[in-house]
């Protein structure tokens, strides 16, 4: 009778039910994680070089240098808070259209396939390789910068705002439909009051995202303050790098606190 | 006359008011947009600009067809991309979890001390982009993957670290009190009440950020750090233009394929 209670209790397992997938995966990780870290070539003597310049990299972060190039530290801050500004409202007056055609419950069929597609190609594209296309049509600067930002923002505020139209209380529409609107009034009294809330939210959202990334594509020529610190990072001027990543760092903690603080408002 | 003066007043949405300072907002708004607008485009050079059908008619019509016979010479480079992604997930993910249980309120060990330091630190690797990550390793080791792998680990740590700590405050304390009053000490609560509410959350979140590691990780070589972006560079340095459209189909390509991957387990996980 006492025999019949185990004494012991292993914890089941969670995921994967099956011991023999377990086992398979676990071996197929493994055999995965040896010939990874085995294609890893690591030149040590390189490392070991590089380790004199980390320390100098850790020194000039905490001593940052901001008045030496303080001329082009400020241009490329300016020209990448205008890049961000310019480019997040011009993407959202574009994205607009788009994500009204691209919202399966008030667009006809075909535009809402057409504008899905824009959506599609704009968000499959990173930033950085259409920002090397722009530089290679438009030329150094922040003009291909922005046009970069802008079309990132079409897809990114495009595919979330069609699926807030989507998701909106269809009895509303339905009311104002039953008034006799015509499609116009239909977009502007039942749609648009239920997602304008989060179409700022998103926008503001949109804007911080769109400050990170003009540091980033100011590394392939884009403008802004990512060729700033490109360029104090080629003459190995750490105490300036470490100055405009201090200065990245804390206006994106900034826009962050700030856009999370005026998106509660918003709501 | 007296009849007209006592008909209702015409009903509108917005006091007068609140519709001049709406008014005042939105010419706030166009103003600092004209004036950033100048800004911008003070150093542009219009000629470029106005010239950019003609640079694209002359790229495309150079970049098509994308010269097929290059594949066999990515093989390698895309390898060291998917390398590059999932090594450093892992290695972010090593270093996240313990910071973000660090983070949590409900499990921080120290209020005042440690929770602070964690925050930060989730907050510096989250405001810095990979690419800028990889610009400064590759000045201090060197060109190569090592580099990509150390960029895309210090960034994931803080979007992992984000994303599982609100995970771990979000749990049903009544799991854990259960598991308190049978006697269990710190470490059988944390195995025992914890970790089994936050794991599906886990993988969801690791699964997540290695599908957006798979995006960065094909341009880290743009700056130098390994993967098939080196490829991207050299021949936009030698404007092979179909080696370039080959390139960014085989990152579509790449792309897609993580994505459908992680969509899939995603959903069998959630």
């Amino acid at each position: 009778m006492s025999a019949a209670y185990p004494t012991t209790w292993r914890k089941p397992p969670q995921m994967i039910q099956s011991r023999g997938w377990r086992i398979a995966l676990a071996i197929g990780a493994i055999a995965y994680l040896v010939l990874a870290i085995g294609s890893v070539e690591i030149n040590w003597t390189r490392v070991i070089a590089g380790m004199e310049r980390a320390q100098r990299f850790v020194a000039g972060f905490l001593q940052p240098d901001f008045t030496t190039r303080w001329r082009d530290i400020s241009n490329g801050l300016m020209e990448s808070l205008t890049m961000t500004f310019t480019s997040t409202v011009v993407g959202v007056l574009i994205s607009i259209p788009i994500g009204v055609g691209a919202a399966r419950n008030v667009a006809p069929q075909w535009v809402y396939y057409i504008c899905r597609s824009i959506i599609a190609i704009s968000r499959a594209l990173q930033e950085i390789i259409v920002a090397i296309f722009f530089v290679a049509l438009f030329g150094f600067g922040a003009f291909a910068g922005f046009l970069t930002l802008t079309f990132a923002t079409i897809g990114f505020i495009g595919k979330l705002l069609a699926e807030d139209i989507e998701d909106i209380d269809e009895a509303q529409a339905e009311a104002i439909r039953a008034t006799g609107a015509s499609w116009l009034q239909l977009i502007n009294y039942a749609i648009q009051p239920q997602v304008m809330p989060r179409l700022i939210g998103l926008s503001l959202y949109r804007l911080d995202i769109n400050f990170r990334e003009s540091a980033v594509i100011g590394i392939v020529g884009a403008g802004g303050i990512g060729a700033a610190l490109n360029t104090s990072l080629s003459r190995y001027e750490y105490s300036s790098a470490g100055a405009i990543l201090l200065i990245i760092i804390a206006i994106v903690m900034v826009s962050e606190y700030s856009s999370g603080y005026l998106r509660k408002w918003v709501k | 006359m007296s009849i007209a003066s006592a008909d209702p007043p015409i009903w509108q949405h917005r006091t007068p008011r609140k519709r001049l300072l709406l008014w005042v907002g939105w010419l706030a708004c166009v103003a600092l947009f004209v004036w950033c607008w100048e800004r911008m485009t003070q150093r542009t050079i219009w000629a470029f600009v106005w010239d950019a059908p003609n640079a694209a008619a002359d790229i495309g019509s150079r970049a098509f067809p994308p010269r097929w016979s290059y594949m066999e010479r990515l093989w390698g480079p895309l390898w060291d991309t998917i390398n590059i992604a999932t090594l450093g997930t892992l290695l972010g993910i090593a270093m996240a979890v313990p910071l973000a249980f660090l983070a949590a309120s409900n499990t921080t060990p120290s209020r005042w001390i440690l929770r602070p330091l964690a925050l930060f630190i989730i907050v510096a690797s989250r405001s810095i982009n990979s690419l800028i990550w990889a610009l400064l390793l590759v000045s201090i080791l060197g060109p190569g993957i090592l580099a990509g792998i150390l960029a895309i680990a210090l960034r994931s740590i803080g979007f992992i670290g984000k994303l599982l700590y609100e995970a771990i405050e979000e749990t049903d304390i009544s799991q854990v009190e259960a598991i308190t009053a049978t006697g269990a000490s710190q470490a059988q609560i944390l195995t025992y009440g914890i970790v089994p509410q936050v794991l599906p959350a886990f993988y969801g979140i690791s699964v997540f950020r290695w599908d957006i590691n798979i995006r960065e990780s094909a341009i880290l070589g743009l700056v130098g750090a390994g993967g098939i972006g080196a490829q991207l560079n050299a021949s936009l340095n030698t404007l092979a233009w179909p080696q370039v459209s080959l390139i960014i189909l085989v990152i579509l390509g790449t792309v897609v394929v993580s994505e459908w991957v992680s969509a899939k387990v995603r959903h069998a996980v959630i």
